[in-house]
């Protein structure tokens, strides 16, 4: 229904700049034309050039700052006077214990994340599509956006006071069965599920809207005819609903196999402590003791470029896969 | 259509439903009350944590209302504890001042965008696309901002986010769906871009516009890591980044001590305390809410407009 209005809209400016555009071929087949036109338009090369200095400062001045991986950086010299050190930092890095338990959490964390979380909103969206009553619905899925707009600082001082063994709903829980409660926050057992599951208490209910939003706009004359032809509900939400949206599914899983080495800084650095370093410390955080408390910058920097690195190749690998198999992709 | 009123219309309580369907929505009911109930309850219980006073804390449990609220904690969360009113301000000069800037470097990246017949568009949506894929990482753009004598400054927590190319593109994309004949006829009468640009395109785009400044001011609201390792000044310390210290010191403690009776006994800074100071962060953010989700949503859609 939305999308009716805007098509027009699309359509009609399509055809004025069509109009424009067939105005602006005529200029182009003669000599130097462009540059008239481009001459005409030199206010709007004006305006864009305060956000491509902004973009070339603080986005590719950094990439370019990326080479010091490469280099034994000195502040002194900079990066250009910096002398090259033959992978020294990349060799350090994979010589080191951390590596591998870094890698490790990082991969076990965003796979856990990835099987548990990644059908999560599905589910869920689905649950809310059987609601019939309107106002029900309505007010689950305003709670479940909730916390999507809390930091993790927030969100952690809540987890955390909820797990506390003295004032917390765990701490009461234990002493109902007559126990003393265990800090479940420093038991390496305990560490990662309660990522898992906090990571998707968090992430749930905004993660439905892009999948309602697709299911509103199935036609509702399938479910009828189904409902005619004898199909259970059960029936119309395996052959309808979940068919329709593998497009969804699909794009969005190509992304998240992209974000996989993302095992989610912002909430581990908010939940760990040096306790349970041994099953939480991911790469990112990582690079945040190694480089910024510890000032080891080249060092830092070539573990933070050997992740990246990794997250494009999968992004890449992954949409050239879905390509082959399917008709969807990314690009 | 044949048959007759469509079963999708009727109130939920007049369909009709085998046992199953009825068993399944009771569990499903059940389920989604549930789970909204583990979203709300910690909220609710931090309210009433920051409600109750240093005595009521320590024999909180599973609570649904206190007995004796006081506001205690409260004021001494803005006299005693830190620099509340101070972090408070600077939250609210990095949301107002990043949100407003945000706009503007958004707004004239996306308006030339948005020209098909500009030449050199292509290019420049390249240079803008590049830096969504690629990033330089933590510590180059942390040795940037030294480097550029930011370090310790409040700008350092505003200038590097004001031009994304997120932004642009979904502003990008808006204009682009925008009718161009009030704009043609503007040019006609001898009107120049700029003229344009204030007169007619940011008026017309409001809905964008407003999408975009939530963002970016919730984005800010919620800030706290650039302040971490950018600032240094406690006058220039954020709202989050003091309540994440407070929680650090908290948590330090009681592991260290290893006995709550240890904190209380110190008194400071007790969870009464962090929890008022958690629910003055939240407070214009639970304020805004239905407001902030509408147009969030929004959002969501307007991203994905094909342009």
């Amino acid at each position: 229904m939305t999308n009716a209005p805007r098509k027009t809209a699309a359509a009609m400016t399509s055809d004025k700049t069509d109009r424009n555009g067939s105005f602006a071929a005529r200029d182009l087949k003669q000599p130097g034309s462009r540059w008239k036109l481009a001459r005409k338009m030199w206010m709007l090369y004006l305006f864009f050039l305060v956000p491509a200095c902004l973009l070339f400062i603080f986005n590719y001045v950094p990439m370019y700052g990326v080479l010091i991986a490469f280099k034994k950086f000195r502040i002194a010299s900079g990066i250009l006077g910096s002398p090259w050190n033959d992978f020294q930092n990349f060799k350090d890095f994979f010589a080191t214990p951390f590596f591998l338990r870094i890698l490790r959490n990082t991969v076990i964390i965003s796979l856990q994340r990835l099987v548990f979380g990644f059908p999560a909103p599905i589910i869920l969206a689905l649950l809310l599509n059987e609601v019939n009553h309107m106002p029900f619905k309505r007010v689950v899925q305003t709670i479940s956006y909730l916390p999507h707009f809390m930091s993790w600082v927030v969100l952690a001082g809540i987890i955390i006071e909820v797990l506390s063994p003295q004032r917390g709903l765990v701490g009461v829980i234990y002493g109902l069965l007559g126990m003393d409660a265990p800090n479940l926050m420093n038991s390496r057992a305990f560490f990662r599920p309660m990522l898992i599951a906090t990571g998707i208490w968090q992430s749930v209910g905004w993660g439905t809207i892009i999948y309602l939003a697709a299911i509103s706009s199935i036609d509702p004359e399938m479910y009828e005819a189904a409902e005619i032809d004898g199909a259970s509900r059960l029936q119309r939400a395996a052959h309808i609903t979940i068919p329709s949206l593998v497009p969804v599914i699909i794009i969005l899983f190509i992304l998240s196999i992209g974000g996989i080495l993302n095992a989610g800084f912002d909430q581990i650095f908010n939940l760990y402590s040096p306790l349970v370093y041994e099953v939480a410390d991911i790469i990112d955080t990582y690079v945040y003791r190694v480089g910024i408390t510890e000032m080891r910058f080249d060092y830092s920097t070539a573990v933070g470029l050997f992740k990246n690195a990794i997250g494009i190749v999968l992004l890449l690998g992954t949409n050239l896969v879905t390509r082959r198999f399917s008709e969807y992709g990314i690009w | 259509m044949g048959s007759g009123e469509p079963p999708r219309r009727r109130p939920w309580f007049l369909r009709r439903k085998s046992a199953g369907d009825a068993l399944f929505d009771a569990f499903n009911i059940a389920f989604l009350f549930l789970f909204s109930l583990t979203i709300l309850y910690p909220f609710w219980s931090t309210i009433l944590m920051s409600l109750s006073d240093v005595n009521e804390v320590s024999s909180l449990g599973l609570h649904v209302w206190i007995r004796h609220p006081t506001l205690v904690a409260y004021k001494f969360a803005m006299s005693r504890y830190g620099n509340v009113p101070v972090a408070y301000a600077n939250t609210i000069f990095r949301t107002v001042t990043g949100a407003l800037l945000t706009l503007v470097a958004t707004i004239l990246g996306a308006y030339p965008l948005s020209k098909r017949e500009l030449p050199g568009r292509n290019g420049l949506t390249v240079f803008l696309l590049i830096t969504m894929f690629f990033s330089g990482g933590l510590i180059p753009s942390y040795l940037l901002i030294r480097n550029l004598g930011l370090f310790d400054s409040r700008w350092a927590l505003i200038l590097p986010g004001l031009a994304g190319g997120f932004n642009i593109i979904i502003m990008r994309n808006f204009l682009m769906t925008m009718d161009k004949s009030l704009e043609e006829s503007a040019f006609i009468d001898g009107a120049n871009y700029l003229q344009i640009l204030i007169r007619i395109i940011v008026p017309l785009s409001k809905p964008v516009i407003a999408t975009v400044a939530l963002w970016t001011a919730v984005g800010h609201w919620n800030a706290w890591f650039d302040a971490l390792i950018y600032l240094k000044s406690e006058n220039k310390i954020v709202l989050q980044l003091l309540l994440r210290r407070l929680i650090q010191e908290m948590t330090l403690l009681s592991e260290q001590m290893n006995s709550f009776m240890a904190i209380e006994k110190t008194e400071l800074p007790s969870a009464a305390v962090k929890a008022a100071i958690t629910i003055l962060t939240i407070g214009p953010i639970i304020v805004a809410y239905p407001f902030l989700q509408k147009h969030f949503i929004k959002g969501i859609f307007l991203g994905s407009l094909k342009g």
